[in-house]
């Protein structure tokens, strides 16, 4: 059974990697993005369990600024998807203008919180 | 014990307060030089005639040689008041009494136009001070011209009309309107009636004369005295006129009665004592610091240095503290009041009491000798049963027959207190720690308390002190002083104060450690030992170090009391404060530098990961407009973000919230503005691909 199990987990990874391939270009960009920030966050943290967390508010800052601008990400990626018919009338330019704006004020708090 | 002791003494110096004695002294040079600077002129004169009279009668009396020269401006303002006819009865009299002391140069016509003036206004008369200007003007015209022929016109009339204000306790009134009396006006209608007498023509009825007398004895019963032995006379009411105190209504009397006394035949029968009282009054007084209170008792004493009644003998002591060890004499002197000298007399030492036995006299009486050049009566050795110590000497005054024509004062006895101060010997004195229980000296030294030697002593809890000495007084008898304390003071500054007892002339003090443990706190160590002897009457009193003592006392129990807290000098607060020192929070632990390097390092990974996989992914850059305008407007977009992120670095690195906020509303408005361009055109751009 593990056999077949692992057979099946295979597969099933076989499925979604040609699925993802499907997906357009500029969504892909974004996932790399989003996981490019994510990946920092997760360095920043271990970072912090190794020496303590002594200047707290640049650890919440550095780690909040990565994981914000993945959420931003995420929402640009929605709003942008064509296959996502709530967001059917909203251009994609608009989408990636928002995500500039939300992006310039994330790091602007960011940077006053960095100290 | 001591507090029973100091009782005792304060106890036995109010006694001795309230016995009647106090020293009275006649009018010395410090009164003389008071008067010269108390009445100085102003402008070559004293103001008002009234204030030029008062200077001039102070300085008459009392004698002083420095006067101030005010003859011009004084004679001047007589002059001219005597000349007009405007002047006041009151400014008349006062006029004439500096005339009569200046003598200034008047001419007769003036003087035929007052008493013209003066005798009608005495006809007219209808008040007390009225009669009393015109009259005694008239009386000082009379010296001052020696007009033997002026006469009072109806003198018996003048005399009643006065007669009749009088009420029936001697007193006063000022006139028959006023239903108010006074013994002030007493005195001034004394004065007036004297000037009726001397002025009349032919005698006035001596039965007038004799009740006259008889008002004088009843204003005498009412006279006042204090507890020193001086009489006064005081008004039942405070009238704000004229009177202004005892001094001012005795003085008035005084002048009233040596004025009657002076013009009347006979005697006025008042007993000696009561006018020795008055001169004791105003010599009681001192120096006064009113010009007018000044005038009033110089002018009193005046009146009395030569009067017909009774001639006051002053009995003074010029030192009332004689020294043993001296050997100083008792000198006493006898005076009238203004400092003159008393006729032959005899001064005997009656009796002597001390402090703690009033009743008997411990000596004799005994004659004093006098010394015809200094003027003063001595007793040269005090005698033996005088030894040191507060007494009440009591003098008497016994005159040799004089004539008739003088009555002198002297009272019947005057009791003075007497200090006599000595030498006291203080022999075998001794410092011991014995053992207790068996009362065995351990250590013994002598001590020698005139001079400076200091002892060194060592003493356990189980010991005992002994101080003992001996106090002779100069005549050779026990001595018991006012303070005998020893101190014992602790190196922490912590004091003990013991009473040393007496017992005829040994003087000792034991002190049993023991039971002294407690009170001394349990603490051992090196006390100071401090003596003090003392008394008023003892010459050579002593504050003394001995030297110290160390004392091996116990350890302190759980519940031992505490030493007191030692007074904090009140100005150290003033003084600097301790240091503080400031502790900080202890930095936190960083950690290592190629750590923190290190991850610096994986933290740019994923970046690079990032750009690797766009290249993976074919990223391209097709869609950038070809065109000029729109191209400009990308690359504006491009570097309007990549400016925004500068500031940001700026900001974080040096620049504060507001000047950022600032820069980034000037470039958030640029970027908005180019970036709507582009994105608007890609949008157009692509909607136009998607149509076609």
């Amino acid at each position: 059974m593990a056999r077949s199990s692992g057979k099946d987990a295979q597969a099933l990874f076989h499925s979604l990697r040609t699925a993802y391939a499907a997906t357009p270009t500029n969504l892909k960009i974004i996932d790399l993005y989003v996981g490019f920030a994510v990946l920092t966050a997760v360095i920043q943290v271990v970072y912090m369990a190794l020496v303590g967390s002594f200047p707290f508010n640049s650890f919440l800052s550095g780690v909040l600024s990565c994981v914000g601008t993945a959420v931003l990400a995420v929402c640009l990626r929605i709003q942008v998807n064509k296959e996502n018919k709530e967001f059917k009338d909203l251009a994609p330019e608009r989408a990636f203008a928002d995500f500039v704006l939300c992006n310039l004020v994330l790091h602007l708090v960011i940077m006053n919180f960095l100290g | 014990m001591a507090r029973s002791l100091g009782g005792f003494l304060v106890l036995i110096l109010l006694v001795s307060i309230c016995d009647a004695a106090s020293v009275f002294q006649p009018i010395s040079d410090s009164h003389r030089s008071a008067a010269s600077e108390l009445f100085s002129p102003v402008d070559g004169s004293f103001g008002s005639l009234e204030e030029t009279y008062e200077a001039l009668r102070t300085f008459e009396v009392l004698g002083v040689e420095k006067k101030p020269d005010v003859s011009t401006a004084s004679c001047a303002l007589v002059s001219k008041t005597l000349e007009s006819s405007s002047s006041t009865l009151k400014d008349l009299l006062f006029t004439l009494k500096v005339n009569g002391i200046l003598k200034c140069k008047i001419n007769e016509k003036a003087f035929e136009d007052i008493i013209s003036r003066l005798k009608a206004a005495v006809n007219d008369a209808n008040s007390l001070l009225d009669f009393y200007y015109s009259i005694r003007s008239l009386v000082l015209i009379k010296e001052q011209t020696l007009k033997a022929d002026l006469h009072l016109a109806d003198a018996e009339g003048v005399f009643r009309s006065i007669k009749a204000l009088s009420q029936s306790d001697g007193r006063w009134r000022y006139s028959s309107s006023n239903p108010d009396s006074s013994a002030f006006a007493a005195g001034i209608a004394l004065q007036t009636l004297a000037g009726v007498i001397s002025l009349a023509s032919s005698e006035i009825d001596q039965s007038m004369i004799g009740t006259l007398k008889n008002d004088v004895l009843k204003l005498f019963d009412g006279i006042e005295k204090y507890d020193n032995g001086a009489f006064y006379f005081d008004e039942k009411l405070i009238d704000a006129r004229e009177n202004q105190g005892p001094l001012s209504t005795t003085s008035s009397v005084v002048r009233g009665v040596t004025a009657f006394a002076a013009v009347i035949d006979g005697s006025l029968n008042l007993p000696g004592d009561k006018i020795l009282g008055l001169a004791k009054f105003f010599l009681g007084i001192g120096i006064p610091g009113d010009a007018k209170d000044f005038f009033n008792q110089a002018d009193s004493l005046g009146c009395l240095e030569d009067n017909r009644v009774a001639i006051p003998l002053i009995l003074s002591l010029p030192s009332t503290v004689l020294s043993l060890t001296k050997k100083d004499s008792l000198k006493v002197r006898v005076n009238t009041v203004l400092g003159s000298g008393a006729p032959a007399l005899v001064v005997k030492l009656v009796e002597a009491f001390s402090s703690n036995s009033k009743d008997e006299s411990l000596i004799d009486s005994q004659e004093l000798k006098f010394n015809p050049e200094t003027g003063v009566y001595i007793l040269n050795d005090l005698p033996k049963s005088i030894d040191v110590g507060r007494y009440m000497f009591a003098f008497e005054i016994v005159l040799h027959e004089s004539g008739p024509e003088k009555v002198y004062a002297t009272g019947s006895q005057t009791k003075i207190p007497i200090f006599v101060t000595g030498f006291i010997k203080i022999e075998n004195a001794e410092i011991a720690v014995l053992d207790s229980d068996l009362g065995s000296i351990e250590t013994q030294k002598k001590l020698d308390l005139a001079g400076n030697g200091i002892v060194s002593l060592s003493a356990n809890h189980l010991q005992k002190l002994r101080l003992s000495f001996q106090l002779t007084t100069p005549r050779g008898r026990a001595f018991k002083p006012h303070q005998v304390l020893l101190k014992l003071r602790h190196e922490s500054k912590v004091e003990h104060i013991f009473v040393v007892a007496s017992s005829g002339k040994q003087l000792e003090l034991v002190l049993d450690f023991l039971g002294l443990v407690e009170k001394f706190f349990y603490l051992s160590g090196r006390y100071d030992i401090e003596l003090s002897v003392g008394d008023a009457v003892m010459e050579n009193s002593l504050l003394r170090a001995l030297g110290h003592i160390e004392l091996d006392l116990p350890e302190p129990p759980e519940k031992a009391p505490r030493p007191p807290p030692q007074p904090v000098d009140p100005y150290s607060r003033y003084g600097p404060k301790a240091e503080i020192t400031h502790i900080f929070r202890a930095p936190e632990k960083r950690p290592p530098k190629e750590l923190s390097l290190t991850f610096l390092g994986l933290t740019i990974v994923p970046l690079l990961g990032f750009l690797i996989g766009l290249l993976r992914l074919g990223v391209n850059l097709k869609n950038f407009p070809t065109k000029a305008v729109p191209a400009v407007f990308a690359i504006l977009f491009h570097v309007g973000i990549g400016a925004v992120l500068l500031l940001y670095v700026l900001f974080w690195l040096k620049l504060d919230l507001f000047t950022t906020l600032k820069g980034l509303g000037l470039l958030g408005a640029f970027l908005v503005f180019v970036g709507h361009r582009i994105l608007s055109h890609l949008a157009a751009a692509s909607s136009k691909l998607k149509s076609a």
